[in-house]
């Protein structure tokens, strides 16, 4: 194999897992400040391993939703890596026990990193080290931002509260691309600002995935091919 | 029951990767399916920013307070393309010193 390319995989691989997995300090410190205690916010990263969804999962319950409400935002939010997952499976060709163990790491920036390769090999080299690292840096860096949140006192006066907005916010920004994203981005704030005088806390997030599931499916049957979603990094 | 849907949760996310990594990709071939999963994301990412910066902290009601500024931060070191650590701590940081004075 050209280990030239390799290298150039692996480097810029680690660039952006590096940059990435100093997010966890955000989510450690936004995750107590929610009401979550440190080890619940661990296992968040441990087990969830997937930032929108785990800041959802904090949100919903720092807003006043019910963990129902929370987790069933996190898992909405999820579903999205069962698409990069069928876009990647052929590319990275994993069969048996290495299925179960990567398919942990499938995460936004593994597939960004795993997507463009040219072979095999240099996907697999791009989405095992991004995820990987990322795994490690976003555990360490949320137990780091867990411990320093708690000890910092009230979330309020840190404007942490304030935070989680703005986390949301950045990780919707590089989706906000073309026409269509930005009506349903718009029409979902609408929605959901709505609902919030009617409904429960938490419900008005769920209310809003309503806007996707009618603004796609009119608009696939009108049959204007939207070119490939890209892959945020 | 906090700890029910960290664990649920956190287990139903890794079924959903590898449900993606395991069912044939023709499924992604209906373009309505597709296109609402593709749409999913965008709708929730933008619902949950609305809700966490215009609800008020008790009650079914909307309110502009410290938080709306700090989104306003926020768009502004987006645009001026600030990495992510620095976009969520520099408009905390801002709702903060609001609430100082």
């Amino acid at each position: 194999m050209d280990t030239a390319a390799r290298r150039t995989v692996v480097r810029d691989s680690l660039g952006v897992a590096i940059a990435t997995g100093t997010y966890g300090l955000s989510f450690g410190a936004v995750g107590v400040a929610s009401g979550l205690d440190v080890a619940q916010t661990c296992a968040l990263s441990l087990l969830m391993f997937t930032g929108a969804s785990q800041f959802a999962l904090a949100g919903v319950l720092g807003s006043g939703g019910t963990p129902v409400a929370g987790a069933l935002t996190a898992l909405l939010l999820g579903t999205r890596n069962t698409l990069y997952g069928l876009r990647l499976a052929p590319l990275l060709g994993y069969r048996g026990w290495r299925r179960f163990t990567t398919a942990h790491l499938l995460i936004d920036e593994s597939t960004a990193m795993a997507v463009t390769r040219p072979t095999r090999e240099l996907s697999r080299t791009g989405f095992l080290t991004t995820g990987a690292t990322i795994f490690v840096l976003w555990n360490l860096t949320t137990l780091a931002g867990a411990v320093a949140g708690e000890q910092l006192g009230d979330p309020r006066d840190l404007g942490l509260d304030a935070a989680v907005g703005a986390a949301f916010l950045a990780l919707l920004w590089p989706r906000l691309t073309t026409p269509l994203t930005r009506l349903v981005a718009g029409l979902a704030a609408l929605v959901a600002a709505g609902a919030v005088t009617v409904t429960p806390a938490g419900v008005p997030v769920l209310v809003a995935a309503g806007v996707a599931v009618l603004v796609g499916a009119l608009t696939a049957r009108s049959g204007d091919p939207e070119p490939d979603e890209e892959v945020p990094t | 029951m906090i700890w029910w849907a960290v664990l649920g949760a956190g287990v139903g996310c890794y079924l959903l990767k590898l449900a993606g990594m395991s069912v044939p990709a023709r499924v992604l071939s209906n373009p309505v399916v597709s296109r609402i999963a593709d749409l999913i994301p965008v709708a929730l990412l933008a619902a949950l920013v609305t809700v966490q910066v215009l609800a008020a902290p008790q009650g079914r009601a909307l309110v502009l307070d410290a938080r709306a500024a700090a989104l306003g931060v926020a768009v502004l070191l987006l645009l001026a393309r600030a990495p992510f650590l620095v976009v969520v701590f520099g408009s905390a940081a801002f709702a903060a010193l609001l609430r100082l004075f």
